[in-house]
């Protein structure tokens, strides 16, 4: 017995994720590499830092004494225009997301009209929403025309894709059984596609409300209306108690949210 | 599913009379919301400039056509500095990220009282405040340049990168760390080889999904100063360059379709 406590080792080592000890070094070369030239490009300028950082009591103290009242007036209308923005943007972004969601399902559309669906859907996502305010900005003027209608497609885009998605991944037989019993295309999808997804995609949707309220306070940088655009007047006006008190609301109000569409998509499922 | 005699014959209805008024109920308040919402839109927007947006957007389209191809050499130095951001920024998120979403996490927290609130309340604020937003403070605090947009990429992405990391804490098998600690392991002991293989799959997903995304937002954090190619952007908008514009849109394009298509396979690895 002695002897082989002898030959066996009392301890034991969790094995190497990467069994190749040559890959182990090799990985940990390429990652110290990458990070040496990433940071060396990364050009800190301590001057300007502590210069920032000498002027960080006037923005922290401004910050930490949040205002709501003197700017209360502005405040309450950004947020008025960005809820109109974010609802109107949300109900017609899912009115739209709808039919392109459908097409885009490559189980239920022809090829033509799946590729001509899916394209869209991925130029739709492919820039970032500030992108487009800016594009819709300068076709539609400045306001919250503009952001809503950057919203739209931010909206179609996130929804479109995760609405096909789930249309692949139905269940198939209701819609044969359907198909058996002589069912128009369109009633197929009707009594057998939509009472499927649409639970997931409502509760998607609300999931989208609550983007869309965060993003209408970015797009209003580039002149697209909302809470954002009260915020970017207070920032040039260096008023940052009243920066930091839009922020608190906004951050109240998508705890909110959150916890509400919580609620509702537990009701939905 | 109930069935209704009507004038003597079956009908068969997919909801009861009483369900379909309460459906139309929450339709006709969700329309009045929508009509309040819109009206106050439309009060507020220029109808003449919408209506000649087509012009205006030919218009814009002739500018931009064709790409400035000679300004693509002096892209190559901002696409990389955007790369660099969303990398960096990455990784210091999530490295910020675990231990709050350890913290967060109801099998793992030290105190369901006064931690885990915390915690909750710290991703909640990280996730509320667009990476762009963050940007404009940090820009303010610490200069124009790639460092405020790093930073900026990294208070964005805890919030998030922290939320999914604490649920898959919480949704992972808990029969491991028992079994660990039943052989007479210290709490982190049975943490580290209990729980965290399983995590680990979730964390490195997240980290990638969360990588593709943060590629798009450090394409716009030039425009308030925080470097990358939206800087370029913001140069070439402001000069009325439009043909180098849509030669930076198309570079976008491409970097956001490699990203995700990176993202893409290494998440399929991962699986």
């Amino acid at each position: 017995m002695a002897s082989s406590a002898a030959l066996t080792p009392r301890t034991w080592r969790r094995p190497p994720r990467i069994p190749n000890p040559a890959h182990r070094v090799l990985l940990l070369v390429a990652i110290l590499g990458y990070a040496a030239v990433a940071l060396w490009t990364v050009r800190i300028d301590p001057a300007r830092m502590a210069e920032g950082l000498g002027r960080a009591g006037t923005f922290f103290g401004g910050v930490l004494r949040p205002d709501f009242t003197t700017r209360w007036v502005d405040i309450r209308a950004g947020f008025a225009e960005s809820l109109a923005m974010t609802v109107v943007s949300t109900a017609v972004g899912l009115l739209l997301a709808i039919p392109l969601g459908l097409g885009a399902a490559r189980n239920l559309a022809p090829p033509p009209i799946y590729a001509l669906c899916r394209g869209l859907l991925a130029v739709f996502r492919a820039f970032h929403e500030i992108l487009l305010a800016i594009l819709f900005v300068a076709m539609f003027g400045f306001g919250s025309f503009a952001g809503a209608a950057t919203l739209i497609v931010g909206t179609i885009g996130f929804l479109g894709k995760l609405m096909a998605e789930s249309v692949e991944e139905m269940d198939r037989r209701p819609v044969e059984a359907l198909t058996t019993a002589g069912a128009s295309w369109l009633s197929r999808v009707d009594y057998g596609v939509l009472p499927q997804v649409m639970p997931r995609v409502l509760g998607l949707a609300l999931y989208r409300l609550d983007i869309n309220f965060r993003e209408s306070a970015v797009i209003g940088l580039v002149g697209a209306g909302g809470i954002g655009a009260t915020l970017t007047t207070a920032f040039s006006r260096y008023e940052f108690e009243s920066v930091s008190a839009i922020l608190i609301l906004i951050i109240g109000m998508v705890f909110v949210a959150e916890v509400v569409a919580g609620r509702l998509r537990r009701r939905l499922l | 599913m109930p069935v209704l005699v009507q004038s003597g014959e079956r009908v068969w209805k997919r909801r009861t009379s009483r369900e379909e008024w309460v459906r139309y109920g929450v339709l006709l308040g969700v329309g009045v919301v929508l009509l309040a919402a819109w009206a106050s839109i439309s009060a507020v927007t220029s109808w003449e400039f919408v209506a000649d947006s087509p012009i205006q957007l030919r218009d814009l389209l002739d500018r931009m056509t064709p790409p400035d191809a000679a300004y693509a050499r002096e892209l190559a130095r901002p696409l990389l500095d955007t790369l660099h951001i969303a990398t960096l920024g990455t990784v210091l998120g999530v490295l910020l990220a675990l231990p709050i979403s350890f913290a967060a996490a109801l099998p793992t927290t030290p105190s369901r009282s006064f931690v885990r609130p915390l915690a909750l309340l710290l991703l909640v604020a990280s996730r509320s405040v667009n990476a762009i937003i963050w940007a404009l403070m940090l820009v303010v605090l610490l200069g124009p340049g790639m460092f405020s947009g790093i930073l900026a990429i990294a208070l964005r992405s805890v919030g998030f990168v922290g939320k999914l990391v604490y649920e898959a804490i919480e949704e992972a098998p808990l029969l491991p760390v028992s079994a660990i600690e039943t052989t007479g392991a210290g709490r982190m002991q049975a943490l580290a080889y209990g729980l965290l293989p399983n995590v680990l799959p979730a964390i490195a997903g997240v980290s990638v999904y969360r990588w593709e995304i943060n590629i798009r937002e450090a394409t716009i954090l030039g425009l308030v100063g925080a470097g990358g190619i939206g800087m370029a952007l913001q140069a070439s908008i402001d000069a009325l360059a439009w043909s180098r514009v849509s030669l930076i849109l198309l570079a976008i394009l491409g970097s956001v379709v490699v990203a995700e298509w990176v993202s893409a396979k290494v998440r399929g690895g991962l699986r």
